[in-house]
C-alpha cells in the first residue's frame, strides 16, 4: 500500500442533506462525485492519511468574527456551523501534530462572508477560515498567518475581515472584478491603515491557464510569503478557476491545483467555491489530496484533458508577467505607500455598499478605523440594510491597546438610541456582546 | 438435526443441536497438514451413534484459505488490471504476473476510453508461458461498468480453457479499487486449494449416504451453500471469530448495546453489537498484507489471555502480549493470569484436578512477583486480575471512541447518529466467570457468561444463517439500474422513484439470500443505506442518482 511522505488529515464532510436551493448549485449532489472518486482510489487505505468527523462550531465561534444581524440562531444553520466546525478540526489536528497538513473538504463555503453578515451572499454566510483561524488564535496564541486564496471569485469576505490586521497576510487570485462577481478584488485594495499593503489581490484575466497561475505563485506570492514568514499558511482552495467550471473564464486544470499546492505548501487548504461537480471536483480535490500527502500526483488527469487547447494565449502570459510586477512592487514599497495614503489622520473612514446576490439584500456600511500608534486600533462600522436594521458595530482588536479597550466599550455603553441593534467585539478578552 | 462444525487453529470443536437444544459435543485437535482429515474425524466421531438421515443441515467453519493465504500456499494467478488515471499503481501488483493494461471507466460509469486487445493477447501469451491457471480482471470503477471486466474473461476463457477468473465487480459493490484488487487476487489464489477440500467433503458425504445440505460459514456471520462458495472461496477467511460472536448471541441473546469478549488463554477477541447486532468492518477485513473487502464482523484481537505471561517492570507489571507456555502452577516458565486465580482459589480444584503441587507453585509465582512490589501472594494476585480488566477497559474504549467517530456524511447523522453505548457485557472463554466481576467493577456494567462456553463457536457455526448484502446504483439520466454483486446491469425508465427502487432492492436481496440457500422463512431483508441525489445540470434537474444498500444481516436459525 501507498505511504503518505506528510501525514495528512481530512475532514471530508458533503453535507448530503443539505442544499440552498434544490437546483442551486450549492447542492446535496455537489461532493457526491468527488466521494465517488475517493472512496474508490482507496485513500482512506493509504498509511498516514486519516479522516476526521468535523466538530460544530459554537455560538461565540461566529460572534468573533461577524456581526450576526440580528443574531447568530436566526440566520446561521447547523450546516454552516458544521462547516465551521470541520475546518477547525482540520487546523487543530495540525496544531496537535496528529497530522503534518490538513484538508477540510467541507461545504458550504464562506470566503464571501464579511464582518457584517445579514444574509447569504456568494453561496456564504459565516467565513470557514477566519472563524477556524480566530478560533485557533483564542486556543494557540497570537499565530501569525498567510491566507492564500485561490478561488476564482475574489475572497471579499476574508478580505474585509483582516483589512486591518497585519498579522494575518490575506492574498487573494482571481478572475478580474471586472469580469466577474464580486466586482471587487483590484490591487488598490490593499489594507486599513494599521495593515495597508497585507491585504494583496491580484486580479487574473479570463482565460488564465497553468501557465499564468503558477507564474504568479512563483514570481509574487512565494516570494512575499518568504518575506512575510507566517506561522501558518492556509489555502482558501477554490476550485473554480478549472476549464469546466460553469461560472467562471478560467483555464485552470487538476494537474495545476496540485502542482500549485504542492508549491504553496499550505498547513491547511479549506475548499471554498468549485461547480463542475463531474468534470473537475473528482480530480482537482484527489490531486490537492495527493499533492498535501507527498505522493506522486503525475497520473491524476480530468476525462476530457486537452493539453494544446488549454495552452495559455502570449497575450494573456505577458499581461500576468506585468501584473505580476506591478503586485510585486507594491508589496515592497508599502511602508511608503502607507505614509502617502494615511498623512495627517487620526480616523480613516471606509464606506462601502455590499449586495448579498443569493439573498436579494442591499447594505450600505460605513467602516471607520482609529489610527493608533500603540496598536491595530478599534474600529467600528456603521451599517443599514434595506430589510430595516440598522446597526451599530465595534471591534476591539486582538493587540488593542487599554486606551483602545475603554475607548470600545465606551462606544459601546454610549450608542445612540436609534440603532436597532449594538454588537461589541472584544477579542483581547474574548468576550462579545450585543443589545 | 443441525450440524455446526468450527476448525481452529488449535481444535476442531463440534456439536450437533436439535430442537433447540445441544445434545453432543465434540473437541478434537487440528491436524494442520491435513485440515480434510481433521474434519472429517471430528465429523464421523460427532456422528457415530445419530441417524445420518436426520440431519437437516451441516454448517461448517473452515481454516483452509485463512491458511493458504497465511501460509502463503497460493495458486500462481494471472492479474489483469486497468488502473486509469489517478493514484501511482505499482503497489497493486499482488500477483504473480501482473499486467496493467491502458483505457479507463469514470465514476459514472462511462468508458472514457476502452481496452486494446492487443494487450490482453500479450497477457495470455505471457499466462501462458508461465503456466498460470488463476487469473482475476479488475478495472477502476468496474462496479459502475463492468463491461470491460466482462469481455476480457470472455477472450481469457476461450484462449486458455479449464481457467478460472474473478472479474472486481462480484466480490463487492463498494468502490476502493485497490481492495478490489487485492480481494479478486485472493479469491483466484485460494480457488484452487479450497476447492479441492470441497470436493473431498462432498465425496465422504456421498459415501457416507449423507446428503444434507452443506453451508459455509463466512467472515460476517452468515453462511453460504456450497456452490457459492465454490466461486468465493475468499469469502470463508476468518470466519473463526464471527463464529465466536454467533455462539455468544445464541447462548447470551440481547438487543442492546453491548461488548462481547471471548476471553483464551492467548488472546482476547473483542467484538460490539449495536442494538443487538453485530457491528461489521466498514470496508472488509484485513488478512496479512491485504485490506480486502470482505463483508466481515468486526473484532480486534488482543495478546492477552489466562496464560500470557507476567513481568514486572519499573515498578510496573505487565501482561502479555507474549504466551510463553502453560502456566507456571503446570510447570510453564512465567508466572500467568491462571496462576493469579489459582492463588485466589477462584479455579475449581476438582473441575481442573488442581493438584496440591500446581497450588504451591502457582502461590510461589505469586510471591516471587510480589516480592517486586512489595505486595503479599494474593494482593499480587489481587492486582493482575485488576490490570487484565484494566487493560480490556482501557482498549475497549479507545475501540469506541474510534468506532464513534467514524466519518459520516450528512448534518443528520453528525447530530443525531447513532453512537454505540454499551449497556452490557457478554464473556466468553476460560476466565470468564473469575474476570466477571472485576469487568462489572471496571465498566460499571452488569457482566454475564454462558455455562457452557467452551463449544460456542461451534454453537455459532451451526444456528448461522445465510447473509447476504447488495449494493445498487440507478442513474435515472442514464436510465440505468446495477447491481454489480448481482452482474445485473439494466435499463430503467426516466422517472424511475426512490421507493420503486427500495422495493426491487429488497425482492433481489430475498432472491440472493435463496440462491445462498437460505428459507424462504428465516430471510429478513432490510434496507440499510438510502440516498437520492438530484442530477442538476446548468439550471435543469436531468435526473436522480440513487444508491441503496440492502442486507439480509447475520441471524440466528430458531
Amino acid at each position: 500500500m501507498i505511504k503518505a511522505k506528510n501525514r495528512l488529515g481530512i475532514v471530508f464532510f458533503p453535507a448530503f442533506d443539505w442544499a440552498i436551493s434544490p437546483t442551486h448549485p450549492e447542492r446535496e449532489e455537489r461532493l457526491l462525485y468527488t466521494q465517488d472518486q475517493i472512496f474508490e482510489e482507496g485513500i482512506e487505505d493509504i498509511e498516514g492519511v486519516k479522516f476526521y468527523n468535523p466538530i460544530i462550531a459554537e455560538e461565540k465561534d461566529i460572534n468573533r468574527v461577524h456581526f450576526v444581524v440580528p443574531d447568530v440562531k436566526s440566520v446561521v444553520t447547523q450546516s454552516h456551523l458544521i462547516s465551521a466546525g470541520g475546518a477547525i478540526k482540520a487546523l487543530q489536528a495540525v496544531m496537535e501534530k496528529e497530522v503534518d497538513k490538513a484538508f477540510a473538504l467541507v461545504r458550504p463555503p464562506g470566503h464571501h462572508a464579511q464582518r457584517v453578515v445579514y444574509g447569504d451572499r456568494g453561496f456564504c454566510i459565516i467565513n470557514v477560515e477566519a472563524v477556524m483561524l480566530e478560533r485557533i488564535r483564542q486556543e494557540y496564541g497570537n499565530l501569525r498567518v498567510a491566507i492564500v486564496d485561490t478561488d476564482c471569485h475574489h475572497g471579499d469576505g476574508t478580505q474585509d475581515i483582516y483589512w486591518n490586521d497585519k498579522d494575518t497576510l490575506f492574498i487573494s487570485l482571481h478572475q478580474d472584478g471586472r469580469t466577474l462577481y464580486p466586482g471587487t478584488g483590484f490591487i488598490e485594495e490593499f489594507g486599513g491603515p494599521a495593515a495597508y499593503g497585507y491585504n494583496i489581490n491580484i486580479p487574473l484575466p479570463p482565460g488564465t491557464g497553468e501557465e499564468g497561475f503558477l507564474y504568479v505563485l512563483d514570481n509574487v506570492v512565494i516570494p512575499i510569503l518568504e518575506e512575510y514568514k507566517p506561522d501558518i499558511i492556509i489555502n482558501s482552495a477554490g476550485q473554480d478557476n478549472h476549464y469546466t467550471d460553469p461560472l467562471t473564464n478560467m483555464n485552470f486544470t487538476a494537474q495545476g491545483y496540485a502542482k500549485l499546492n504542492e508549491r504553496l505548501n499550505p498547513d491547511v487548504a479549506v475548499l471554498e467555491g468549485g461547480y463542475s461537480i463531474e468534470g473537475a471536483l473528482p480530480y482537482v480535490n484527489l490531486g490537492i489530496i495527493l499533492a498535501m500527502a507527498g505522493i506522486d500526483y503525475s497520473r491524476v488527469r480530468e476525462p476530457d484533458y486537452d493539453e494544446e487547447k488549454l495552452k495559455q494565449p502570449k497575450d494573456i502570459t505577458e499581461y500576468i508577467k506585468k501584473l505580476s510586477e506591478i503586485v510585486y512592487n507594491r508589496w515592497k514599497n508599502k511602508d511608503d505607500l502607507r505614509l502617502k495614503e494615511f498623512k495627517d489622520v487620526n480616523y480613516v473612514k471606509r464606506p462601502r455598499r455590499v449586495y448579498y446576490d443569493t439573498d436579494g439584500i442591499l447594505e450600505t456600511q460605513v467602516q471607520n478605523f482609529k489610527i493608533c500608534n500603540k496598536c491595530s486600533g478599534v474600529n467600528t462600522i456603521e451599517s443599514k440594510s434595506d430589510r430595516g436594521y440598522h446597526i451599530f458595530a465595534i471591534t476591539i482588536p486582538r493587540d488593542a491597546c487599554p486606551n483602545c479597550i475603554d475607548e470600545g466599550y465606551k462606544l459601546y455603553k454610549n450608542a445612540s438610541s436609534h440603532y436597532t441593534n449594538v454588537y461589541l467585539q472584544d477579542r483581547v478578552n474574548d468576550e462579545y456582546y450585543s443589545k | 438435526m443441525i450440524i455446526g462444525l468450527d476448525m481452529g487453529g488449535t481444535n476442531i470443536d463440534g456439536v450437533i443441536v436439535e430442537k433447540g437444544k445441544i445434545i453432543k459435543t465434540i473437541k478434537k485437535p487440528t491436524n494442520r497438514e491435513n485440515l480434510f482429515n481433521s474434519i472429517w474425524t471430528a465429523l464421523k466421531e460427532l456422528l457415530s451413534g445419530y441417524d445420518n438421515t436426520k440431519i437437516e443441515r451441516i454448517n461448517l467453519s473452515t481454516t483452509v484459505s485463512t491458511n493458504a493465504i497465511v501460509e502463503n500456499k497460493l495458486s500462481p494467478v494471472g492479474m489483469i488490471i486497468q488502473p486509469g488515471p489517478g493514484l501511482p499503481y505499482d503497489f497493486l501488483a499482488c500477483g504473480d504476473e501482473n499486467v496493467f493494461i491502458s483505457g479507463y471507466i469514470d465514476h459514472r460509469g462511462e468508458i472514457i476510453k476502452d481496452f486494446n486487445l492487443f494487450e490482453i493477447e500479450n497477457a495470455i501469451k505471457l499466462f501462458k508461458e508461465k503456466n498460470i491457471k488463476a487469473y482475476a480482471v479488475v478495472t477502476k470503477f468496474s462496479i459502475r461498468n463492468p463491461s470491460i471486466e466482462i469481455k476480457i474473461k470472455e477472450i481469457l476463457e476461450n484462449e486458455i480453457p479449464n481457467s478460472f477468473v474473478t472479474m472486481g465487480h462480484t466480490i463487492s459493490g463498494k468502490l476502493n479499487f485497490p481492495r478490489r484488487v487485492y480481494t479478486s487476487y485472493l479469491n483466484s489464489a485460494v480457488h484452487s486449494i479450497f476447492n479441492e477440500f470441497l470436493n473431498n467433503i462432498k465425496k465422504s458425504l456421498e459415501k457416507e449416504g449423507i446428503n444434507a445440505p452443506v453451508f459455509i460459514l463466512k467472515a460476517d456471520g452468515g453462511t453460504m451453500n456450497i456452490s457459492t462458495a465454490e466461486k468465493k472461496p475468499v469469502e470463508t477467511i476468518l470466519s473463526g471469530p464471527a463464529a465466536s460472536l454467533m455462539g455468544i448471541n445464541a447462548m447470551l441473546p440481547t438487543n442492546e448495546d453491548a461488548i462481547l469478549l471471548d476471553i483464551g488463554g492467548t488472546t482476547t477477541d473483542i467484538f460490539f453489537l449495536a442494538d443487538g447486532v453485530p457491528l461489521f468492518e466498514p470496508w472488509g477485513i484485513r488478512i496479512g498484507k491485504y485490506k480486502t473487502l470482505i463483508r466481515a464482523i468486526y473484532s480486534v484481537s488482543i495478546g492477552l489471555g489466562g496464560d500470557s505471561s507476567i513481568c514486572v517492570r519499573n515498578g510496573r507489571i505487565k501482561i502479555g502480549p507474549q504466551r510463553e507456555g502453560v502456566p507456571y502452577a503446570f510447570g510453564g516458565p512465567k508466572p500467568t493470569p491462571t496462576d493469579a486465580m489459582i492463588t485466589l482459589e477462584l479455579i475449581d480444584e476438582n473441575a481442573f484436578r488442581l493438584t496440591h503441587d500446581n497450588v504451591k507453585k502457582a502461590y510461589e509465582a505469586m510471591t516471587l512477583l510480589g516480592r517486586e512490589l512489595n505486595l503479599s501472594a494474593k494482593d499480587m494476585a489481587k492486582l493482575i486480575l485488576s490490570t487484565m480488566g484494566d487493560i480490556i477497559k482501557n482498549k475497549v474504549d479507545e475501540l469506541l471512541h474510534e468506532i464513534n467517530s467514524r466519518p459520516v456524511y450528512t448534518v443528520k447523522e453528525l447530530l443525531y447518529g447513532k453512537k454505540i453505548k454499551p449497556k452490557l457485557i457478554n464473556i466468553i472463554g476460560g476466565p470468564s466467570k473469575v474476570l466477571a466481576p472485576v469487568l462489572e467493577e471496571k465498566f460499571n456494567l452488569p457482566c454475564y457468561y454462558p455455562k457452557n462456553y467452551s463449544v460456542a463457536n461451534a454453537i455459532g457455526a451451526a444456528l448461522a444463517r445465510p447473509t447476504t448484502e447488495i449494493t445498487m446504483f440507478v442513474d435515472t439520466s442514464k436510465k440505468t439500474l446495477s447491481v454489480p454483486e448481482l452482474g445485473l446491469y439494466e435499463k430503467i425508465s426516466g422517472n424511475y422513484t426512490l421507493d420503486k427502487a427500495k422495493e426491487k432492492a429488497l425482492e433481489l436481496v430475498k432472491k440472493s439470500a435463496l440462491s445462498l440457500g437460505a428459507s424462504i422463512e428465516e430471510i429478513e431483508a432490510e434496507i440499510v443505506e438510502e440516498s437520492s441525489f438530484n442530477m442538476v445540470r446548468g439550471f435543469y434537474t436531468i435526473g436522480k442518482n440513487m444508491r441503496i444498500k440492502a442486507q439480509v444481516k447475520p441471524g440466528l436459525i430458531q
